[in-house]
């Protein structure tokens, strides 16, 4: 008994704040979120227990619950591979042949670290106005470009600008691992005589599976979450006709708008279970086309 | 005799030829040397012009936002220009006293909600990191198998109970529900950040130290934290940046104008909108960037470090 606690008092009393934090408000509160997604609940009285009538009302009837998992999912695949595509083409062009990348490194990344912040999202609402910035380019070059924001048509792609934009963490991930990869292997394909492009293909690429997959990971997930941002240009509510309206707005909105919580935490939980299904699935695609050096077959 | 004279002049022409041959090596090396010296720092060349254009590319926008926080306001809108004609540095004045609350109020409220949530932040985390890194209990690897899965719960998920526990305990409009979670290691990325550092650290510290009678309280506080400053400081800079910015939480919690931090404070120029004073509204944009601006360029290399070492956002 006393050996027990002996081994075990000063990893649990460590532990302590975290494994507290973990049950009031992680675990905790998602078991209570799960419950209230079978109930009907606007805060005033107890939850009604409804069974499954919130999912069968979001899955069958709700086309806002389409609509924004519409605009969640296009912004997830357009934002998300454009990101990590200047990432890498960023990263590529640092990595070789020139010195003093110090200050580009930098530069490149500011953009990630002031992105998440309101006055950026404010910025990008006036960049992309009628009388914006964006448009006073184009006009030099005669095109009236349209309302940006306000219009449905082009207010989702605003947000995968300001994405792009922040390319800088995971081009920062890129370099370290391309720095990795032994320069041998390419002074072997200049001997015979490789192409660029197939020196991109045949080395870069599979040597960097790792690294890729990491990053697609993270930045998928990140993308799930957007809110800040969207929230400030879509004016909180996913405007212009809905074509802002992420998932977490739409939640935030149901939740703290209208107060009804069932629903929200119906909602909360089909995130939930979107990002644990892509983050299951791609940990069980990986072993397909992400090659580890250090692995015995 | 004649015969090893022409030997000897055989010899000779072909130590001559493999001379010139050397010679001709030579040349053609230095002069191969030469070529792709010049190709590659005529690439750099073009690299950093690229680089460098790219680089103004992506700061324009900065720069113009810059720019219009002191412009005339008919000059802001359809005006590429980041060199204003004329200098309004009242806009900064106007826009700190616009809200029936100064902005005054709005930054001490943000610093006070980042400084204690970096703390909380930097003894929670550190506390449950030192315990998955370098102590030995039962169920380790089952708390951190939970720990890294919490990494990737939505904080959307966990909103709604947490926001009726608050509201239950009163805490509702203080900022409590702001920094308490910090205190428990809710932020459970810095863990996973201090983990990989404090694995780093020689084992044989901790070994002989334990020798020498220390508790593992004294190892943590006397061996492990003096080593790991890098590791913490890039925590407390990623959290200070991440907490700063922070805009939902605030926006849920914070009721009282009073209590806004600069965040929220930022989101009521939006909303007046059609009072047209965007020189102002930019103004406090910029000003509410500084910190962490200043935070960035002080801490520059720590912060690219931690992103290499763990793959931060």
């Amino acid at each position: 008994m006393r050996k027990f606690f002996v081994r075990n008092l000063p990893g649990y009393a460590f532990l302590t704040p975290w494994l507290l934090g973990f049950f009031l408000l992680a675990l905790g509160p998602m078991l209570i979120s799960l419950y209230l997604s079978f109930t009907k609940w606007d805060m005033v009285g107890d939850p009604q227990w409804v069974g499954l009538a919130q999912y069968e009302y979001m899955f069958l009837k709700d086309k806002r619950f389409w609509q924004s998992l519409d605009v969640t999912f296009t912004y997830v695949i357009l934002a998300v591979p454009a990101r990590l595509a200047f990432a890498l083409m960023i990263a590529i062009v640092l990595d070789k042949g020139i010195r003093k990348i110090g200050i580009y490194r930098a530069l490149y990344y500011l953009p990630s670290i002031l992105g998440a912040s309101i006055a950026i999202a404010i910025l990008w609402r006036e960049i992309f106005n009628i009388d914006g910035v964006v448009n006073a380019v184009l006009i030099n070059f005669g095109i009236q470009g349209p309302n940006w924001i306000g219009n449905p048509d082009t207010s989702l792609y605003t947000l995968v600008v300001l994405a792009m934009w922040q390319f800088g963490s995971p081009m920062l991930i890129f370099l370290a691992g391309l720095r990795n990869i032994p320069t041998e292997l390419y002074e072997a394909a200049e001997i015979d005589a490789a192409s660029k492009a197939k020196q991109f293909f045949s080395i870069t690429l599979p040597l960097l599976a790792p690294v890729l997959f990491f990053n697609i990971i993270l930045q998928t997930i990140e993308a799930f979450k957007t809110f800040s941002s969207a929230f400030i240009i879509s004016n909180g509510d996913g405007s212009p006709a809905d074509s802002l309206l992420f998932f977490t707005i739409y939640l935030f909105n149901e939740a703290f708008t209208y107060f009804r919580m069932g629903y929200a935490s119906a909602l909360a939980w089909t995130l939930l279970i979107i990002i644990g299904l892509f983050t299951a699935v791609s940990f069980y695609t990986s072993k397909y086309w992400v090659y580890y050096e250090n692995e015995r077959d | 005799m004649p015969d090893t004279t022409i030997a000897n002049h055989e010899l000779n022409l072909a130590s001559q030829s493999v001379e010139a041959k050397n010679t001709n090596a030579a040349e053609i090396s230095k002069q191969l040397r030469a070529n792709r010296h010049k190709r590659e720092s005529r690439q750099a060349l073009l690299k950093h012009l690229f680089l460098g254009f790219f680089a103004i590319l992506m700061l324009y926008p900065l720069l113009w936002m810059m720019a219009a926080s002191v412009k005339p306001e008919n000059e802001i809108f359809g005006n590429l220009s980041i060199w204003p004609s004329a200098f309004h540095w009242d806009n900064y004045a106007h826009g700190w006293n616009r809200m029936q609350v100064s902005f005054t109020t709005f930054y001490a409220n943000s610093f006070l909600v980042t400084i204690l949530s970096v703390i909380g932040n930097l003894i929670s985390c550190s506390f449950a990191a030192y315990a998955f890194a370098r102590l030995t209990f039962d169920l380790k690897k089952f708390w951190f198998a939970l720990m890294m899965m919490t990494l990737m719960i939505p904080y959307h998920v966990v909103l709604i109970p947490q926001y009726v526990l608050f509201l239950e305990l009163g805490w509702v409009d203080t900022y409590l529900p702001l920094v308490v979670p910090r205190f428990l290691a809710a932020d459970a990325f810095f863990i996973f950040l201090m983990v990989q550092f404090f694995r780093q650290l020689p084992r044989e510290l901790d070994e002989a130290a334990m020798i020498d009678g220390c508790s593992p309280y004294k190892i943590y506080w006397a061996i492990i934290m003096p080593l790991s400053l890098p590791a913490m400081a890039t925590a407390g800079i990623f959290s200070f940046i991440w907490v700063w910015e922070d805009f939902l939480a605030p926006l849920i919690y914070l009721n009282d104008m009073n209590n806004y931090t600069v965040p929220l404070a930022l989101r009521l120029f939006v909303d007046q909108d059609s009072q047209s004073a965007f020189g102002q509204m930019f103004a406090m944009s910029v000003l509410s960037l500084v910190p962490v601006i200043l935070v960035f360029v002080i801490f520059q290399k720590l912060i690219i470090k931690g992103i290499g070492m763990s793959g931060l956002k």
